[in-house]
């Protein structure tokens, strides 16, 4: 069939002007193309280009090195050390993972076990991640994988900073050790710095590692780098450093406190010195302590289980965590506070039968002879419990508690380590609070000679000790500077108390190590210029009961460990100029004065000689015991000493 | 019908018809080519391989085939029309059966020497079809809806046999390519009219549908339209190629970040950067006037398509040209719109810039059929 030519002349005007609207359709939506590009590309370009650099821009942190940790006298207590450890990336391996493995522990020792898990991740995750194949690694072996270089593609050697603790297990609980950021510490930091975020960045746990945190830590460095969209970094496009830590100078004399800790031993104890002037913590040990350097390479199953299930708990640091009853350590406190409240002279006496017995019940005495008269220089000597009795009902509680207060017992003194606490002064409404009980006269009997609610740290006693020798409000201090600026002493504010008071009780606490009477007496020293004043104490953990104490009281020795009474000592020396202060607290250790107050006596000794004091200062008949005990120590420590250096070699 | 219903006074023969070939059209097709070039060139990060070389192979290939495509008389491809559709329609069937599945969907079937997707030549099939169709179709018939029902089911057919793949977008393109000829063909604007009406009334049925028992689209499908409508919902899965799109087109700015630069691209934050999202490495490295020159280049060979149609007194040769500017034309603007935030990804590639085999050589293939209309028409 053959179209018409009028036929075709009129379909062909209608395709073309059917064409012509199709085309204005298309000009249209390429009009709306046009203006899209032009808003995306000229009005919103700036912003695109901000996202752009976003996604391009990555910035990393750059750890800075961790502040270093010194003792007085500038030797290192905490340092860093490099670290060194293989990595392989498997992009870079040149495709047999396994062979260049096989090669490297032919080279260098890696435990079968972590050669597999390397093999694995290498293979399981994302070409360019970085696994290390070997941790802690020593220099030689690194030496070796950098010559080998060319043998092993994608292995490369990496050095970091890790924690080392020269000083080991003296320090453990003063300093306290670093660890990695775990989520718990994450959680409990708000706005945590963005360095916490880095994997295995090391933080304080605890001690003054945790407590000064932020000062040693120091501020991150930055390094800006190009990464692609799987965050494989491309190039680094300029570098910020950070500010390392600052350097941490402690109060404590890594001598004495190495000293101290090795005469503790292996006992269940702690001991702390105090600079009496400035409140200085020369020594401020508890044992059994740890190595703190297991922690920082990842402590085993086994050693954490070890620690944790010893009964003498060496983990917690006694000396300012451990709250003891004082004992008659605290007699110091009663009687002051009835000097002070001008109750009692010293000259006054009580006599004393052994007990004191009130509304029914009775009192005792440790003497169960009892004392007879006493005043104040023989009932501390002697440590007479019914003549503090007398005071305590002369004055009641509030004048025995506030007077705690005043030398520094039941309150927090502001030391960086971890968990330290207040301890107790009781009050009546402590005694409500806590038990909801109401206060009984008995309470304060048994506060006055620092039992029943009473309960002070080591440290505490310490600070009461340098109270009482100096008439100052002195507070430890452990920081002697942080980056060279020397920190506030403790040195204090005159207490307000009378000085013929003080230079009374003083007289007493000489009298208990230098009079014949004293129970400190077998612990005396004989040099004239170093004599001390102290006072023992013996603080029992358990109740005796009246059917026991008729069918005489048990022994402590016969006693199970966990029962036996904890020993006491505190002291100041030289007595009539006195530079440190002292208190020991052996844990159920027996007797005050024969397990707390020889080690006291030795402790103060090598404080004031600054080494191992000469045989002359102690009485005649312990030389030949001392000389034997001093040779043991000096092998022990000389034994550390060489352990030491081995492990730093 | 034969080559005397011309009313012909004179046909180039022989190497003369190279001199009428529709030159301007050419070149701009070879000039979006080079383009193509250098954009797989700066994705590969400034190398030839792995796409450059193959490309330009391949479009060195595609121009030749459009040359002897032109020289063949244009009454040839107009008799041959309906034997291609059902070629292409019985392939659409075999790649149902036995295709390999790319992408979640049925697309190809490996010949050996290449992949075919019988989805892009089904694309010109359908519009030689419908040119032969209304070529044969008397005037007067073209809106009876008897003879409008046929067409509707020649494009319905390959349209539903993509759909099943499924492929979006190619039967987004098919539907549009088809409508596109039968408007131009003459059939009446109530149909069209209709069709919008109905086409709204399935929008809002597919939206309605989801999550029901007779939910009419996968959710793939329904995530991308989610997707589109809020890229910022989802930016490190669905959204995230739209978002880095968009943000490598406006880093770009007025004058891009220069050749090989790109951030975006260059640092893989773009995805199928070579393939489907080949504009926006050109956008950001050659910023608003590298984009705008391509997107102009794109326009003047619609321009002079329709031109060439409008001046062809041959019917078929007419619908055949302005079918073809269509389908070209819903390349660009869908994978522009797509790539710019303006529509989902369905996954339609830049026409002869993305790199790809079967979309590039029935794209130039379809232009030599183009071109014989030109040098076949008559004078």
């Amino acid at each position: 069939m053959r179209r018409t030519a009028k036929d075709s002349q009129t379909s062909s005007r209608s395709l073309t002007r059917r064409a012509l609207m199709l085309g204005g359709a298309q000009a249209a939506v390429v009009a709306v193309l046009g203006m899209r590009m032009r808003y995306l590309q000229v009005e919103q370009a700036d912003q695109f280009k901000l996202l752009a650099e976003e996604n391009r821009i990555n910035i990393r942190l750059i750890p800075p090195a961790r502040g270093q940790i010194y003792d007085r006298n500038g030797v290192v207590i905490a340092k860093n050390v490099p670290s060194y450890r293989i990595n392989m990336v498997r992009e870079d391996a040149g495709g047999d993972v396994d062979l260049v493995l096989r090669r490297l522990s032919a080279l260098v020792p890696i435990p079968p076990d972590q050669l597999e898990r390397a093999s694995a991740d290498l293979k399981r995750l994302r070409g360019d991640t970085p696994v290390t194949v070997a941790d802690r690694v020593s220099w030689d072996d690194i030496s070796k994988v950098a010559v080998n270089a060319p043998a092993l593609p994608g292995v490369s050697p990496e050095v970091g900073l890790s924690r080392h603790y020269p000083r080991g297990a003296d320090f453990a609980h003063v300093v306290g050790r670093v660890g990695p950021v775990s989520d718990y510490d994450l959680e409990r930091i708000e706005d945590p710095d963005p360095l916490l975020r880095i994997p295995r960045f090391q933080i304080g746990k605890v001690g003054v590692e945790a407590e000064v945190e932020e000062m040693l830590r120091g501020k991150a460095g930055t390094k800006r780098v190009e990464v692609n969209a799987s965050g494989r970094v491309m190039r680094e496009l300029d570098r910020r450093e950070g500010k390392a830590g600052a350097n941490v100078q402690l109060t404590v004399d890594h001598r004495l406190q190495d000293y101290v800790q090795a005469r503790l031993g292996e006992q269940s104890a702690a001991a702390i010195v105090l600079d009496c002037d400035s409140g200085d913590v020369l020594a401020i040990a508890s044992s059994p302590s740890y190595d703190p350097n297991l922690f920082v390479n990842g402590i085993s199953v086994a050693d954490y289980r070890a620690l944790t299930d010893n009964p003498y708990r060496p983990l917690v640091p006694k000396s300012v965590q451990g709250l003891y009853p004082p004992g008659s350590t605290f007699k110091m406190v009663t009687a002051l506070a009835a000097l002070e409240a001008g109750i009692i002279t010293p000259e006054d006496t009580v006599y004393c039968p052994g007990h004191l017995e009130l509304s029914g019940r009775k009192f005792h005495c440790w003497k169960r002879a009892g004392h007879g008269s006493v005043d104040l220089m023989n009932s501390l000597a002697e440590s007479c419990d019914v003549y503090y009795y007398d005071l305590a009902l002369k004055i009641g509680i509030d004048a025995i508690s506030a007077m705690a207060q005043r030398l520094g017992l039941g309150i927090r003194h502001n030391i960086p380590m971890s968990s330290v606490k207040a301890g107790v002064t009781p009050t009546r409404d402590y005694k409500r609070a806590r038990f909801a009980q109401d206060w009984v006269v008995g309470d304060t009997v048994n506060a006055s000679i620092g039992q029943g609610f009473v309960l002070a740290s080591p440290l505490q006693l310490a600070v009461m000790t340098a109270r009482l020798a100096t008439g100052r409000s002195v507070s430890p201090r452990l920081v002697k500077s942080i980056d060279g600026v020397e920190q506030p002493t403790g040195r204090g504010e005159p207490l307000g108390l009378d000085p013929s008071n003080l230079a009374k009780l003083r007289r007493a606490m000489f009298a208990v190590t230098n009079n014949r009477n004293g129970t400190a007496y077998g612990s005396r020293i004989i040099e004239d210029t170093f004599r001390m004043a102290g006072k023992t104490g013996t603080s029992q953990v358990r109740n005796i009961t009246e059917a026991e104490r008729r069918r005489g009281v048990t022994r402590n020795e016969d006693l199970p460990w966990e029962r036996r009474d904890h020993a006491l000592f505190v002291n100041f020396a030289p007595a009539d100029a006195p530079r440190i202060a002292v208190s020991v607290v052996i844990e159920h250790g027996g007797g005050g004065s024969a397990a707390a107050a020889p080690v006291a006596r030795d402790i103060t000794l090598q404080a004031l000689y600054g080494d191992t004091p000469p045989l002359a200062a102690y009485p005649e008949k312990d030389r030949s015991r001392i000389k034997a005990q001093q040779e043991r120590l000096q092998r022990e420590r000389q034994a550390r000493e060489d352990t030491r250096d081995r492990g730093r070699a | 019908m034969s080559y005397l219903e011309y009313t012909v006074k004179y046909v180039p023969t022989g190497p003369r018809k190279i001199l009428y070939l529709n030159w301007p059209i050419a070149l701009l097709l070879l000039s979006v080519g080079c383009v193509g070039f250098l954009m797989l060139y700066s994705v590969a990060g400034g190398s030839l391989q792995p796409w450059a070389e193959p490309q330009m192979k391949r479009f060195a290939a595609g121009f030749a085939l459009m040359l002897i495509i032109a020289m063949v008389p244009i009454w040839f491809w107009r008799n041959v029309a309906a034997l291609a559709y059902a070629v292409s329609v019985a392939l659409l069937f075999a790649v149902e059966l036995f295709g390999e599945v790319g992408m979640g969907a049925q697309r190809w079937i490996d010949l050996g020497f290449m992949r075919l997707q019988p989805s892009e030549l089904a694309k010109i099939t359908l519009v030689m079809l419908l040119a032969a169709y209304y070529d044969w179709l008397p005037i007067k018939k073209v809106s009876h809806p008897l003879w409008v029902a046929l067409p509707v089911f020649f494009i319905l057919l390959p349209t539903a046999l993509v759909v099943i793949q499924p492929d979006l977008g190619t039967s987004l393109l098919l539907v549009f390519a088809g409508a596109a000829v039968m408007f131009v063909a003459g059939v009446h604007w109530a149909y069209f009219a209709a069709v919008i009406a109905a086409g709204i009334g399935v929008v809002v049925a597919v939206f309605k549908s989801r999550g029901t028992s007779w939910q009419l689209l996968k959710d793939y499908q329904y995530r991308r339209i989610d997707t589109f409508l809020d890229p910022s919902q989802d930016p490190l899965n669905a959204g995230y190629h739209i978002t880095q799109s968009k943000i490598a087109l406006g880093s770009g700015g007025w004058g891009g970040k220069g050749f090989m630069q790109g951030t975006q691209s260059r640092l893989n934050f773009l995805p199928e950067k070579h393939t489907d999202f080949i504009f926006t490495t050109l956008a950001e490295e050659f910023g608003f006037i590298g984009a705008a020159s391509l997107l102009t280049l794109y326009a003047l060979i619609i321009i002079f398509c329709i031109n060439t149609a409008i001046t062809n007194k041959d019917r078929f040769s007419a619908l055949l040209t302005i079918g073809i500017a269509v389908t070209f034309f819903l390349f660009f603007a869908v994978n522009m719109l797509m790539v710019m935030g303006l529509a989902p990804v369905v996954g339609v590639p830049l026409p002869l810039v993305s790199y790809g085999g079967s979309a590039m050589l029935v794209l130039l293939a379809a232009f030599g059929m183009m071109q014989s209309a030109h040098v076949h028409k008559p004078r």
